[in-house]
């Protein structure tokens, strides 16, 4: 404010009553530019997803239609792909949470000769370039044998999951105060009720952002999976593919669903957060 | 589990500590070390950071093994029980107050963890105590520092510990709430009739709050006695200087026996000093030296104008007043006794004689009766700021 005000009496004039408002309004303005910039991409998804198309491709807007979502999986394959790949994601989210845990807590809590090596290979699979890891992934896979599937899909998410769970819950692990387990086990909790009702409470949240961050990434990654699916056809997969020959409005259907769902884990979480500060 | 908790055992019980030491590596952070602290005693563990009293303590509490010797709780070897099977509670230092629970369930989590399953009548009564009834539900970081405080001694007592053990409780309060608090705690000592045994490195706090103090100094119990013992008789220049302030005086032993009145005769510069054999913790012998102290509360000062009406008997030095500070109460002087240092004298301030003035001559006298004697074998600046900082100097030099 005072630095405005000095601009204005520098000015000498009866200030631009424009400029000044948009001075004042600056920040709010690019924080909605910001925004649309952010939002608008998943409006167009759904808006078409009340498209009803002419030809094959779902690109123009010809009129209002509600067919999309009365009849989701009216695409042949399309609802068998979407299946698996929540299925995937589950069990990758499964089991890179669970192993990305116990990595995270024994390079937190404990010093062994391996640590830091361990540290920096915990991050490669982050940095290294998508196509190379799904490319080795699949020499891997060929040379040991094993045919192509669920199996495959399910290793190599696990795989690229695992880094970001461990990078999540050590953040959480390595912050927390030494103190509050052995204020525990003063107030007679024993090592394993240490760890449950305190250790493990303390670190959900960095848990859960791992598993979060898993389920999203192996629900929609489409390079790995492609290199180790085989015949199998995961829901990436079957959307690109079908963008070749005609994109039904279906797809949009399920894309809208999807970012629904996360906004309404937001807000729930949200909400959760928010109550014991209230009562 | 073990443990029984009996509701009624309020009659705290005492922690014998045989021969236990802890190093780490090559640094020894205890050396071996018998302590007794008595049954429903305040005890204080007193010392500047680093000299092991955090460890003795967490020794006691179970969450630090020892290298060496043994731990007792009323009567029984607890050495090699884990910190979940003893009786024993902590207050630790920032508190360690569970930040996903509420107040009421960080109080009520040691009684959960022993199965009690009613806890809300225990742990409403214990919150009232303590004054916290309305914020039973709040969030610790909703806390005040102070109600932090209360709510984590409130979760250690409630368990009913034989000792209550206190890692620097008041380390993170401000002075005003810090004074509060020591008198809280010791009423809540003095109720529960628990032993405490609290680790501070604040002199005042010690003195003000515990029943005997130990002295700890670079891994081991320099001194070991009530509040007024210690300051009154210090036995080493480093609790002599650690509690309170005291002028150290070099001297030469002129007359180590043979006097009537029991006093040593001393020669400090020019002057004759009389110290009481008894009071003289070191062994002195004619021709030896002894470092005579005296504190300086005891001392008076007279204008050099006066010194023929300072009544016989005294022990008495001359010097020059060099710096004056008026702090109320009392007005601290620093004299520069010819030969002898700087001395600081502490004067009431009732009758303020206007010559006493920097640069003004003067004489200091007090009775031989409060003089102490020192093995003249170690640092003067032992204990004091001075030589704390000497030894972070050579800490950031090494």
């Amino acid at each position: 404010m005072a630095a405005s005000d000095t601009t204005a009496t520098t000015a000498g004039r009866a200030p631009n009553r424009g400029l000044r408002w948009l001075r004042r309004n600056l920040i709010t303005i690019a924080g909605l530019c910001t925004l649309a910039y952010l939002v608008l991409p998943n409006l167009v998804v759904m808006v078409f997803s009340f498209n009803k198309p002419n030809g094959r491709f779902n690109y123009q807007w010809q009129r209002f239609s509600t067919d999309g979502w009365t009849d989701p999986c009216g695409v042949a394959d399309l609802c068998g792909s979407l299946g698996l790949s929540l299925q995937i994601a589950v069990w990758a989210t499964l089991g890179a949470t669970v192993l990305g845990t116990m990595i995270a807590f024994a390079l937190a809590r404990y010093r062994f000769r391996a640590r830091s090596g361990v540290n920096t290979l915990i991050f490669l699979p982050m940095a290294m370039p998508e196509v190379v890891m799904a490319a080795s992934l699949a020499t891997l896979f060929l040379n040991m044998g094993i045919a192509f599937g669920f199996w495959t899909i399910l290793i190599a998410h696990i795989m690229f999951c695992l880094s970001f769970v461990v990078t999540a819950v050590k953040a959480r692990v390595m912050s927390m105060d030494p103190r509050l387990e052995q204020a525990a086990q003063d107030l007679y909790a024993s090592p394993a009720q240490t760890f449950l009702r305190v250790t493990l409470p303390i670190a959900a949240p960095g848990i859960a952002a791992g598993a979060l961050l898993s389920f999203a990434l192996s629900f929609d990654d489409f390079i790995i999976t492609n290199f180790n699916a085989g015949s199998t056809v995961t829901f990436p997969m079957f959307v690109w593919g079908s963008a070749q020959r005609g994109t039904p409005v279906q797809i949009n259907v399920i894309g809208t669903a999807m970012f629904l769902v996360a906004v309404l884990c937001v807000v729930v979480g949200q909400l959760a957060g928010k109550r014991p500060k209230r009562s | 589990m073990t443990h029984t908790a009996t509701p009624q055992s309020s009659s705290g019980g005492d922690v014998r500590l045989h021969g236990i030491s802890k190093t780490y590596g090559s640094f020894t952070a205890v050396h071996p070390l018998d302590l007794t602290v008595p049954a429903g005693s305040f005890f204080a563990l007193l010392g500047a950071s680093g000299c092991g009293k955090t460890t003795t303590l967490r020794m006691i509490a179970g969450l630090e093994d020892p290298t060496t010797g043994t731990v007792e709780l009323s009567g029984q070897d607890v050495t090699d029980l884990p910190p979940y099977k003893r009786q024993v509670n902590t207050v630790f230092q920032n508190y360690a107050l569970f930040p996903h629970l509420d107040i009421f369930e960080n109080v009520a989590f040691g009684l959960r963890r022993r199965g009690i399953k009613s806890v809300k009548k225990q742990v409403e009564e214990m919150l009232d105590l303590v004054q916290l009834g309305p914020m039973a539900r709040r969030k610790p970081q909703q806390l005040s520092g102070g109600q932090q405080q209360r709510v984590a001694v409130a979760r250690a007592l409630i368990n009913h510990p034989q000792v209550l053990l206190l890692d620097e409780p008041l380390g993170a309060l401000d002075l005003k709430l810090r004074r509060q608090m020591q008198l809280e705690l010791k009423r809540i000592q003095t109720e529960v009739g628990i032993t405490f045994v609290h680790v501070t490195h604040d002199q005042e706090e010690a003195m003000t709050m515990a029943d005997t103090v130990a002295v700890m100094n670079g891994g081991r119990v320099e001194q070991l006695g009530a509040p007024a013992d210690l300051y009154e008789n210090p036995g080493t220049t480093f609790v002599a200087n650690f509690l309170g302030t005291s002028n150290l005086i070099e001297a030469e032993v002129v007359e180590a026996r043979g006097r009537q009145d029991g006093d040593l005769l001393l020669k400090a510069g020019d002057a004759k000093l009389r110290l009481p054999a008894e009071r003289c913790s070191a062994a002195a012998r004619t021709g030896g030296k002894v470092l005579a102290g005296v504190r300086p509360e005891k001392v008076s000062l007279a204008h050099a104008d006066d010194a023929g009406s300072i009544a016989d008997g005294r022990n008495r030095l001359p010097g020059r007043i060099k710096d004056a500070s008026f702090i109320g109460v009392s007005t601290q002087y620093v004299i520069d006794a010819a030969g002898l240092g700087e001395l600081a004298v502490y004067e009431q301030n009732i009758e303020r004689d206007g010559r006493l003035v920097p640069g003004a001559e003067v004489v200091l006298h007090w009775s031989p009766g409060h003089t102490f004697g020192l093995d003249a074998d170690q640092s003067l600046l032992a204990g004091t700021v001075d030589a704390d900082a000497g030894a972070d100097l050579d800490e950031e030099a090494a």
